[in-house]
């Protein structure tokens, strides 16, 4: 079988990846051999659709400060977070804006040419730095456009990883199909950095691209690699209905407000200081519990919802700033926010839970690194500040990219990988998956993932719901094994990338429930029915799923506090 | 989270489907499907019930679902657009969906991209300034308006749809194509670059900015309203100036060298 080598294979072509990518350049010098894998072409990634800003503390003469950001992030993480690990994180972050600044990014401004920040959610202070309402996308085309500045960097655009290739203990690279020739390559690199994104395609009401189904997190998962706090799933307050496409934050940001069916701001009843803004977990459970309670509207799919309302932000502001949201809100509902509030729900949108790494990025598996919604340092802990993302993903895929950089210039080896393992998965890929007669069909497990996530796993739950979610997930995970791919070409199939895609979302629902079920309190975007208030005493830990024979084996590892002791959480 | 069953009216379409295999020895053809279409479907969530529910082979790209990562373009009933933006009420009872055009086919309504994205990369699309990566510490100072002047040109989602769209495209295959000559032109009108020379040298050519016959479809087809039709003729208003430039830059003799022989003559 084929095998090619490099020094560095970074997988995943979002904001980590690609600023791995252009850090690990600009520390080898040009000297580095880096390469790109990814499974879409680089700029589709769901980076793209972030939409309404990126934290960074950028003004402390008018009163922030790198300690108050810190501050938010942990409170808001329901004070799961590391601290040391956050301390470095904002410390790094407005160095990442004004890069991207000088690398071209079109960042709103005030009128003094200054780079402009809005409010947002469960922040003291207006950090959020923004480019209208779609500062993910721009950030990516800064990045895709700059990459070509540092090349050669090799990229393989529509390769899909099927799994890490380890051997003896090390991460030896990757395998991937080339989903133009249909051929399974063996990619080795010294180093390899893990930028794949989130898993949010467990759910079928969600803000994620189609395309984001954890396959890195999946990978290292069952390279021995742990997960960390997989339970926690957060939730967008505004999805839109029916199709759970993102509405920024942004909207709440400047002036937007949240209303039920009697045409109240229910939120004053939640958090009354901060209102629409403060963070997403407690404005998703308040939404929630205003439709358990009889004060939603009734969508004909089925889905029930309350009012994002427009009207009070100024018109030139909108068109000015929340162009998208107009878009979105007219050709994905029929409705211009403008005229009439946009229906809207809570809809899966980030995994706080990812790849278990250190403050540097590193996993515990040598010559593995990873970074971006993948990766779990963790600072977000149990619920992500909205702008604290794309930021995340700036300042860890820069660490990464610079970790394995330095790691790689200071080994003369060369990388291989064993031509018994690369057998062994052209074997499970082309014989025991494409090569089936007969079997499940992919989708129709996918729709009943899908049904199980959203019903049982979402904002609220219990002990009844996740062990029934659970019994479900192992019941998917059975008829998996004889799964059938009925697409038999080798030219850009589909067909198994995506039956490969949903085997990966069945692993991780299983540790996502699994580590629910075991969670017995409630913290920030996990909300037990059961267990509903925080238990510091019991779960001031961070959980560590590890792949075993029947199931996920979980441990325990501590939160590392430096300054800030856990108190409760008002806004 | 309960979803109570609501009896949703359907209506069946028919969707025709050009289907290819370039690894295989037969030829293109097309495809009937019978879609039962709900009023708020998408064109893309029809593809992906053909996909899911008739044919698991046929074969197209699809990402985000909200216009925004570009994948899904394609052209449906002789137009191009991307299959998550349009709704399928807008199309008929009877459709017909093929892949782009001006582009090699791999399978279906898959293209090859990369000689578009290659003609990106062709005009340097990021900003080139000695300082760029100096002063880490401070930020390049940019007017709102300043930003205005290159904003929209910045919001191409590289979706192909002008591309597919052009005819100058369709004739000449080394033609940049609006999708890059947009991009010269926005990292020209940003006022912190200085590339302007650079970029123009390269879009200043036979197989740039004149050989479009301002069209026009371009504009028509953009789906997030970039305007690279104008941002083409911008181009040619700076090539102008350019030359009228490098014109003056040969200087006249100056006035004490003038030559005796003149005098005589």
């Amino acid at each position: 079988m084929q095998m090619v080598s490099h020094d560095i294979v970074i997988v995943g072509s979002g904001l980590a990846g690609l600023r791995a990518a252009i850090q690990a350049s600009i520390v080898g010098n040009g000297k580095l051999d880096i390469a790109i894998v990814s499974k879409l072409l680089l700029m589709r990634s769901h980076s793209v659709a972030a939409e309404g800003g990126t934290a960074a503390v950028l003004y402390t003469d008018e009163g922030d400060s790198t300690e108050l950001h810190a501050f938010d992030t942990i409170k808001g993480s329901d004070y799961l977070a590391d601290q040391d690990a956050v301390e470095r994180f904002v410390r790094l972050a407005p160095e990442e804006i004004l890069r991207l600044e000088h690398w071209g990014m079109p960042w709103s401004r005030r009128a003094d040419g200054r780079i402009a920040q809005r409010p947002f959610g469960g922040h003291s202070f207006p950090r959020a730095t923004f480019a209208g309402d779609r500062v993910g996308f721009y950030e990516m085309q800064t990045l895709y456009g700059t990459l070509m500045k540092y090349q050669p960097i090799h990229i393989y655009e529509e390769w899909y990883m099927t799994d890490l290739a380890v051997e003896d203990g090390i991460c030896r690279g990757i395998v991937a199909i080339d989903m133009k020739s249909g051929e399974l390559v063996g990619i080795a690199a010294k180093a390899t950095i893990i930028a794949t994104g989130g898993l949010g395609r467990l759910y079928g009401f969600t803000t994620y691209s189609h395309t984001v189904t954890g396959d890195g997190a999946a990978a290292c998962y069952r390279a021995g690699v742990p997960l960390k706090d997989m339970e926690f799933i957060q939730f967008h307050p505004t999805g839109l209905v029916p199709s759970g496409i993102l509405l920024s934050e942004a909207v709440r940001g400047e002036g937007g407000l949240l209303l039920n069916n009697k045409g109240e701001r229910f939120m004053q009843k939640y958090a009354p200081k901060m209102m629409e803004l403060a963070p997403r977990d407690i404005i998703s459970r308040s939404i929630v519990k205003e439709l358990m309670e009889g004060r939603g509207f009734k969508d004909p799919s089925g889905l029930d919802y309350v009012l994002l309302d427009f009207s009070k932000i100024p018109k030139e502001r909108i068109m000015e700033r929340l162009t998208m949201m107009v878009e979105i809100g007219e050709s994905f509902a029929g409705i211009n926010p403008n005229e009439a509030p946009l229906p809207v729900r809570p809809s899966a949108h980030y995994s706080m839970g990812g790849i278990s790494t250190d403050i540097d990025a590193k996993t515990m598996l040598r010559g593995l690194w990873a970074a971006g919604e993948a990766a779990s340092v963790s600072v977000h802990g149990a619920n992500r500040l909205g702008s604290n993302s794309t930021i995340a993903c700036l300042v860890f895929g820069r660490i990464a990219g610079e970790g394995a950089a330095r790691y790689v210039q200071g080994s003369d080896q060369t990388v291989s990988i064993s031509q018994a393992l690369l057998q062994r998965e052209e074997r499970r890929i082309f014989d025991e998956i494409l090569g089936k007669e007969a079997g499940e069909d992919p989708y129709e497990l996918k729709k009943e993932l899908w049904e199980t996530m959203d019903e049982y796993v979402y904002v609220f739950r219990d002990e009844k719901g996740l062990t029934q979610a659970l019994h479900k997930i192992r019941e998917l995970k059975d008829r998996a094994r004889s799964v059938r791919v009925q697409d038999r070409s080798r030219n850009f199939n589909t067909n198994l990338t995506g039956t490969l895609e949903t085997l990966n979302l069945i692993q991780l629902a299983e540790v996502v429930v699994n580590a629910a079920l075991l969670r017995k309190e409630s913290r920030g975007a996990h909300a037990r029915v059961d267990y509903p208030t925080r238990d510091d005493i019991n779960f001031l830990k961070h959980s560590l799923s590890y792949n075993a024979v029947d199931g996920p084996r979980v441990e325990y590892i501590p939160v590392k506090i430096t300054k800030w002791q856990p108190q409760e959480r008002k806004y | 989270m309960q979803r109570t069953e609501f009896e949703e009216r359907t209506e069946n379409v028919s969707v025709k489907v050009f289907r290819y295999d370039s690894s295989s020895i037969k030829k293109a053809k097309f495809d009937t499907f019978i879609v039962p279409v709900k009023k708020g479907m998408t064109l893309l969530e029809s593809l992906l019930y053909i996909k899911e529910r008739l044919d698991p082979s046929f074969t197209f790209r699809y990402s985000c679902r909200m216009g925004i990562c570009g994948s899904c373009g394609l052209v449906v009933n002789g137009k191009e657009k991307l299959a998550c933006k349009t709704q399928m009420e807008t199309l008929g009872k009877s459709i017909e969906v093929r892949p782009l055009n001006n582009m090699p086919l791999i399978r279906d309504l898959v293209v090859d991209f990369s000689s578009f994205l290659e003609k990106h990369k062709k005009v340097k699309p990021y900003i080139i300034r000695e300082d760029v990566d100096k002063n880490p510490d401070r930020e390049f100072k940019q007017l709102p308006e300043e930003v205005n002047n290159y904003l929209i040109f910045a919001d191409c989602i590289k979706c192909g749809l002008c591309y597919s769209a052009c005819p100058t495209n369709a004739t000449d295959e080394l033609y940049l194509g609006p999708q890059a000559l947009t991009q010269a032109y926005r990292f020209i009108a940003d006022s912190r670059d200085d590339g302007q020379m650079v970029r123009m040298n390269i879009v200043d050519t036979n197989h740039g900015i004149w050989n479009c016959h301002f069209a026009g479809s371009c504009t028509d087809v953009c789906p997030k309203g970039v305007d690279p039709a104008f941002a083409i003729q911008q181009l040619k208003t700076l090539a102008i100036r350019k030359s009228g430039f490098l014109k003056k830059k040969r200087p006249a003799a100056p006035i004490d060298k003038r030559r005796e022989i003149a005098e005589h003559s």
